[in-house]
């Protein structure tokens, strides 16, 4: 009993909070869906909700983690979208409209939008910030033109994609929640181990990580690699569950809005990037229908104020012993920890505790304060920094 | 299409994008930032000469609305400062980038629900083309055209020759060390915002004499091509931002001019924009800066 | 050659027609602690910046234990064993202390772990990180690091974000340490500690140390031979009593001592 309380301990519980979210939900839904399967408007929601998070969480790693800021996000959805939308009807004729059609255009999509990854990742490797932010906003732009004027794919008017078994469709919420759990496991496997350390360590200084001998140009690579795939998966989520595939969707105005997930949910949390990308499609869609036209531009009004407001409340470095004081971590510790304030630590000397010295501190810090009477000593301080 | 007309025509595109291209490059090399909001700026402008010239429509009038134009500009870019780059002085060069995208969102889309979708008609006065033989340059580009040289020149000497322009160098060169001469970088940065968003006006108003339409997407990408002209002349280089627009408008000119590569003109321009960066980084005329180790 | 830990061969680097550093010839062998001193601005930093790879020197070569290091990337000379501290310190500061240094660890050659392997938490990846976790606690524990361990390194105090870097460096397994200005921010109780410090990372790390300093104390007291450097070039080298001495290297000073 002892031994099972022991290696309950042991375990990092805060590692699979993301994982219980999911499979949570994915319960609930199949409770839900236990007789009869789930209602359009719900099975909608949840494979919208599911590409949302897919999406965000692939993009953190490039901006959350490696620090990067990526504008073209929706150009790799938008690659594999396409080209795995592309491969499921044409594979579909030899081998149905099945699981099997899905997980081949799946894997195909994947790796197309991991190669435009690498291409990416490659001007990120001798430029950042600013100029890199535009070469991905370019990237997306370009990409975009090429699908839209090309004949093969429909040009404007996109192409038509494949109309899957009806079985697979009504369970597909399932198989879209699996993939969301894969996205995350190999997110957070990543960057829970020396790889993802090394890549948050690129983002904190780069100069140093080289000078640690770290290979950035590899961890640059993977980063933007590991983002485009995921994202490309979420494009052929996106074939999945709508009938038509069109170029202008995938724009500069959906990469801002899966920007606006990550820098909501907190740059590098992910469990945050899941919420906040589950809250944000959620209000899309509920409000989709009451702001209607002209109006739905107010939702990106609203998002992009929150957009501005977050990064100035988190960054701004005026604001820093604010936010210090009054986020969820220092709440907690004031309630379970009331001895540990941090404002009351202060600067205490190095302790050279394991190295033996032969200086004596003690008598070196001990000041005798008794005045001299006979002579009146000039200031013995000497210099000192 | 022989090769004046396209030269030309490139001339007509590339004055444009020279108007804006000054605006973001000083912004840059002086501020160190690239304000994404430029383009949006250039539409707050387009709009509110739209309104002004709505509301009147008459010759001076005219006048009267580029100038009301300028100080709306002025004041849009001297706030967005204040308010939103302006506290994250110091934090990381991610935060300031999103902020910059948060901007130009925010800016798009409160145009959007006041003006709605549709592209208004401007009633700017049509100034005409002027014949050389066969060929016809618009007046508002030879406008344009004149206005950016004088731009450029002013701006030179500005920055050499006036005591707030040289502490703008001093504060684009070294910014702890220009405070510490006594800079008020507060107030050079103000300035040079206001400066910016100035240009970024008269580069509406320019844009509008060319193609008198205004729609909330109206700064977006000529403000995205226009970097990719700064960067091609070297960002944070005055005479490069004039060159590289020039060659940039020439480049689309020709693209314009083949039918097989017209649809595709927005994809050859940032391709270009990518491999200049990766090949030459600073640019046709820009210097070549180390970071500091 | 081999007798030497690094040797640079009339090392040095011209920026356009600015010759930073030119003529650097050093010669240290192993366990010294070699100084490289000079005046602000003689080229100390661009020194340690060419051994280093973040600079390509323009002219000359070094080598480290015989090796020519010229033209290598920073990632694979500290690899091959040069390791450094910073001017102004360069901490990964968001991550904690503890991963820090395991940073330092990444490239060695018992951790290591694949990518895919570390995807799918393979046992090799958990014996990996046991593994260096343990190590790298190990390394803060010496240098007095070990409570602050999950602490994020920008919230340590000046003096222990100093020893968190050169932990850091020690954790790539160097032979080489090159030390920019440790005492740089130190009072006269932290520098003779640091004093310390070298002596017992020379003994206990088996280390050759290059160290760039200003404050002359630590250098009299720690420094068995130097360089100094003056406008890039080299003003006088030797046992360092004898360099202090001389009126050439006094006069570039002016008295400069603290």
């Amino acid at each position: 009993m002892k031994n099972i309380g022991l290696a309950l301990k042991k375990i990092k519980w805060k590692h699979y909070v993301n994982y219980v979210i999911v499979l949570a939900a994915l319960i609930v839904l199949l409770i839900a869906g236990a007789s009869g399967g789930l209602k359009a408007s719900t099975n909608e929601l949840v494979l919208k909700i599911a590409i949302s998070i897919v999406l965000a969480v692939s993009l953190s790693i490039v901006v959350g983690f490696l620090g990067e800021l990526s504008l073209g996000h929706a150009g790799f959805m938008c690659v594999g979208a396409y080209i795995g939308g592309k491969v499921a009807v044409v594979i579909s004729e030899k081998l149905g409209g099945g699981i099997v059609t899905f997980l081949i255009s799946l894997i195909v999509g994947g790796l197309c939008a991991a190669v435009c990854g690498f291409v990416i990742g490659l001007p990120a490797l001798r430029l950042r910030g600013d100029y890199l932010a535009i070469v991905t906003l370019a990237f997306g732009e370009i990409v975009k033109v090429i699908f839209q004027q090309s004949k093969a794919f429909g040009a404007n008017l996109g192409f038509d994609t494949l109309r899957y078994d009806k079985s697979f469709r009504q369970n597909f919420y399932i198989i879209a929640l699996i993939l969301v759990l894969v996205t995350l496991a190999v997110t957070q496997n990543m960057i829970r181990s020396k790889h993802g350390r090394a890549i948050t360590a690129i983002r904190d200084n780069e100069i140093a990580a080289r000078a640690s001998g770290v290979d950035v140009t590899k961890y640059k690579l993977i980063a933007f690699v590991v983002s485009a795939f995921f994202a490309g998966i979420a494009g052929v989520m996106f074939a999945c569950t709508f009938s038509t595939v069109q170029a202008p969707k995938f724009g500069y105005n959906y990469s801002i809005e899966i920007l606006v997930m990550v820098v909501l949910g907190g740059m590098g949390n992910i469990t945050g990037t899941i919420l906040s990308a589950s809250l944000i499609t959620f209000l899309n869609v509920k409000l989709s229908t009451v702001l209607t036209g002209d109006l739905a531009v107010v939702k990106d009004l609203v998002y992009a104020l929150i957009l501005v407001l977050i990064v100035i409340y988190t960054n701004a470095p005026a604001f820093k012993t604010f936010r210090e004081k009054h986020n969820l971590k220092a709440f907690t510790l004031r309630i379970f920890k009331p001895k540990k304030d941090p404002s009351r630590i202060r600067d205490d000397e190095a302790k050279w505790s394991n190295i033996p010295t032969k200086i004596n501190m003690d008598e070196l810090l001990t000041v005798d304060l008794k005045v001299q009477e006979s002579v009146q000593s000039p200031d013995k301080g000497g210099k000192n920094k | 299409m022989d090769i004046l007309s396209i030269l030309i025509n490139g001339l007509n595109v590339g004055v444009i994008y020279a108007m804006i291209a000054l605006g973001y490059t000083m912004v840059y090399g002086i501020a160190k930032m690239l304000n994404f909001a430029h383009g949006d700026i250039i539409m707050v402008g387009g709009y509110a000469i739209y309104v002004f010239c709505a509301m009147s429509g008459s010759l001076p009038m005219f006048f009267g609305a580029i100038l009301i134009s300028v100080v709306v500009c002025t004041l849009l870019g001297i706030t967005v400062e204040k308010v939103a780059y302006r506290p994250l002085r110091g934090a990381s060069p991610l935060a300031v980038l999103i902020t910059a995208i948060g901007v130009s969102y925010l800016l798009q889309s409160l145009a959007q629900i006041i003006f709605k979708s549709a592209p208004k008609r401007v009633a700017v006065p049509d100034l005409g083309k002027i014949m050389i033989g066969e060929l016809g340059i618009k007046v508002s580009t030879l406008i344009t055209l004149a206005v950016s040289v004088a731009v450029m020149i002013a701006l030179s000497c500005f920055i050499r020759y006036n005591k707030i322009g040289r502490a703008m160098l001093a504060v684009s060169e070294d910014r702890g060390a220009a405070e510490l001469m006594g800079v008020n970088v507060n107030k050079i940065i103000t300035i040079t915002f206001a400066i910016g968003s100035a240009l970024a006006a008269l580069a509406g108003l320019f844009y509008l004499l060319q193609s008198p339409y205004m729609t909330t997407t109206f700064g977006a990408m000529p403000g995205i091509k226009a970097f990719t002209a700064a960067v091609i002349g070297g960002i944070g280089s005055i005479p490069g931002a004039m060159v590289g627009s020039i060659v940039l408008g020439i480049i689309e000119a020709v693209c314009d001019a083949i039918p097989a590569v017209a649809p595709y003109k927005d994809a050859v321009e940032f391709s270009i924009l990518i491999v200049i960066l990766l090949v030459r980084p600073t640019g046709l005329l820009g210097k070549k800066r180390r970071e500091k180790v | 050659m081999s007798d030497y830990v690094l040797e640079t061969v009339d090392l040095g680097i011209s920026f356009g027609g600015l010759k930073a550093a030119q003529g650097i010839n050093l010669k240290i062998k192993k366990n010294e602690i070699y100084g490289l001193i000079g005046p602000n601005g003689a080229g100390k930093t661009t020194v340690f910046n060419m051994l280093t790879g973040v600079y390509q020197p323009t002219t000359g070569e070094f080598y480290l234990s015989g090796e020519k290091l010229n033209g290598a990337s920073q990632e694979s000379i500290n690899k091959k064993g040069i390791a450094r501290t910073f001017q102004n310190i360069r901490l990964f500061n968001n991550m904690t202390v503890v991963r820090n240094v395991m940073v330092g660890l990444h490239n060695r050659p018992e951790y290591r772990c694949g990518f895919f392997t570390s995807v799918f938490r393979l046992p090799r990846h958990f014996k990996v990180e046991k593994q260096m976790r343990k190590k790298a606690k190990e390394l803060l524990d010496i240098f007095g690091l070990l409570d602050d361990r999950n602490n994020l390194a920008c919230n340590l105090p000046y003096g222990k974000q100093r020893k968190l870097e050169i932990a850091r460096a020690l954790a790539t397994d160097p032979k080489l340490l090159l030390l920019d200005e440790p005492a740089a921010g130190m009072n006269p109780q932290e520098t003779a500690e640091l004093v310390e410090t070298i002596r017992f990372v020379r003994d206990r790390f088996d280390m050759t140390i290059l160290l760039i300093e200003h404050d002359m104390s630590l250098v009299s007291s720690i420094c068995e031979r130097l360089t100094v450097l003056n406008f890039g070039t080299v003003l006088a080298e030797g046992e360092t009593a004898e360099v202090l001495k001389d009126p050439e290297v006094i006069r570039a000073y002016l008295g400069d001592d603290e």
